[in-house]
């Protein structure tokens, strides 16, 4: 498994009023708790990112709560109206506690 | 695993194996650069969903570890405290032919070298590094990236005399029957290449996407692993990673791929 | 800190951490309290049942794109277009994707807020066996809308 590492991708070119599609991918094993450890038998302890946020100028826009049916390296794609620009935060929370977290700049014309 | 003994209890020939049947857009028209006559790349036998998530350099989780392989790149290992990027400059010159022609011949050892094989020769002799395990998250990582220099270009390895008993050695094992199955790679991947194995459609099992994401494996894998796995399930003890077998059918199987594009890091099943 | 134990599989018993030293992991950062996600349902019945209550579903406006045929059971695109103007007086609230087949059967929840624009969103996700896939929209105005299709997941020809 890659390095746990939270991509983004927001577009360039964006006026006014335009809905965006924002896409979000992260190195994760998301581990489901349903597989067992080949040599011994047991299961090995779920381990995924629970929950997904993201903010723009400080407020939430987007969430989403996941469960171990999201596949590894989960991939999540939502929309945004452009209305100015402004920073994006995006953040990952692990079961574990750990947050992920990834910035974004918004740059929008007109 | 009870999957597997019960399709061993089933198949009764190779005849009764495999079903004719095939995608309704095995049909289709234009391949483009995935179909050389009659080579056809494995992303002419995916699902238009993989095939997406192939396509799109930020949905591709392959990218994941290119990103990792860039940074690696520019990362001082080993006593001699070189990076890549010291010796080799701009991957983007420097490796821009490695993933359409290798495997070469290496004077220095008298057989074939693969990339993976080249990256740990040059950190054991020349980064004073300790070799990278196979499978490990950094050698796929780096061969990714250094395959995927050549993306988009035709796969062009050239059989030298040199190369030629090991080529043979790799054409052999291909058809040579093995395991409790007793089959031959060429027995699913040229004879059925298109027919249905149950709900799978075998493909032609070409190379050019290697190292890639599986989403059987929700991880990136190697050609040897893939190699493994498929000696594995048809009951044949499977060689080790970088073994002459598995160099010498990587050499057969890249040259037969000769025309098709390098898809590092490819997206299947 | 808390330990929550939740009824059922092992799968789903889990702890929250204090936050635990993040040194290697790049741009991480700590949290003391974890926000812990619901657990998962047992059951579909019982899925629809909390996340409905006494409401009945009506048909439309979700458009669910999911392969009739997985590649993999192990990743399989899902994308739902969920039709609403996405105003501040009408906009959907929440979408739950459940898979009535797996062993727990939730998938994601999504929550939008009028600032999306358009109710759109695409994940990939894990399935376990040909079943179907169910999405229930919350509108701003507490109505609800359904929408399920079937996903076929086979196994391999080779086994695996």
């Amino acid at each position: 498994m890659a390095k746990v590492k939270p991509r983004v991708k927001v577009p360039k070119k964006v006026s006014k009023g335009e809905i965006i599609e924002i896409k979000t991918l992260i190195s994760h094993a998301m581990e489901s708790g349903q597989r067992k450890d080949k040599k011994t038998g047991e299961l090995i302890p779920r381990k995924i990112i629970n929950k997904f946020t993201a903010k723009f100028e400080d407020e939430v826009v987007f969430a989403s709560d996941w469960h171990p049916a999201i596949s590894a390296n989960p991939y999540m794609s939502f929309h945004f109206r452009a209305e100015k620009s402004g920073a994006f935060n995006f953040e990952w929370m692990d079961d574990d506690g750990t947050v992920y977290a990834k910035k974004a700049k918004l740059k929008v014309s007109g | 695993m009870s999957r597997m003994v019960k399709f061993a209890s089933v198949l009764l020939g190779l005849g009764l194996l495999v079903t004719a049947g095939a995608r309704a857009d095995d049909d289709a028209a234009d391949w483009g650069a995935f179909q050389v006559g009659d080579l056809r790349s494995g992303y002419t036998f995916a699902i238009p969903e993989t095939r997406a998530m192939q396509d799109d350099d930020f949905e591709n989780p392959g990218f994941l570890w290119l990103d990792d392989g860039a940074e690696q790149w520019e990362t001082a290992d080993g006593a001699a405290g070189k990076a890549c990027v010291d010796c080799h400059g701009d991957a983007a010159d420097s490796m821009a032919a490695v993933g359409a022609t290798y495997p070469v011949y290496a004077p220095e050892i008298g057989k074939p070298i693969n990339i993976e094989q080249r990256i740990n020769q040059c950190r054991v002799e020349r980064m004073d590094a300790k070799p990278w395990k196979w499978e490990s998250r950094e050698l796929l990582a780096m061969t990714i990236f250094v395959k995927n220099q050549s993306a988009g270009e035709a796969v062009d390895v050239a059989l030298s005399d040199d190369l030629m008993p090991f080529y043979n050695d790799g054409k052999a094992f291909y058809e040579q029957r093995r395991g409790q199955l007793d089959m031959a790679c060429a027995h699913c991947h040229i004879e059925n290449a298109g027919a249905q194995l149950r709900a799978n459609v075998l493909s032609q099992g070409q190379p050019n996407g290697f190292p890639l994401y599986r989403l059987k494996w929700q991880n990136v894998g190697s050609l040897h692993r893939r190699f493994r796995g498929c000696n594995s399930q048809v009951r044949a003890e499977p060689f080790a990673y970088g073994s002459d077998e598995y160099v010498n059918l990587e050499l057969f199987l890249t040259h037969r791929a000769n025309g098709l594009p390098v898809e590092t890091p490819a997206v299947r099943n | 800190m808390t330990t929550t134990q939740v009824s059922g599989t092992v799968a789903t018993r889990r702890q929250v951490l204090v936050g635990i030293g993040a040194a290697g992991i790049a741009a991480a950062t700590m949290s003391v309290f974890a926000p812990l996600a619901r657990a998962e349902f047992e059951s579909i019945d019982e899925a629809l049942k909390a996340t409905l209550g006494s409401a009945v579903p009506a048909e439309g406006r979700i458009e669910l794109d999911v392969p009739q045929i997985a590649e993999n059971g192990n990743v399989v695109p899902i994308g739902f277009d969920i039709d609403s103007p996405m105003t501040a007086d009408d906009y959907v609230k929440s979408a739950h994707v459940f898979a009535d087949g797996n062993p727990n059967p939730d998938v994601a929840s999504v929550h939008f807020t009028p600032a999306c624009g358009a109710a759109i969103c695409a994940t990939r996700m894990r399935l376990a066996k040909t079943q179907n896939i169910i999405v229930i929209a919350e509108m701003s105005d507490g109505s609800f809308y359904t929408a399920k299709t079937e996903v076929k997941v086979t196994i391999g020809g080779c086994g695996g």
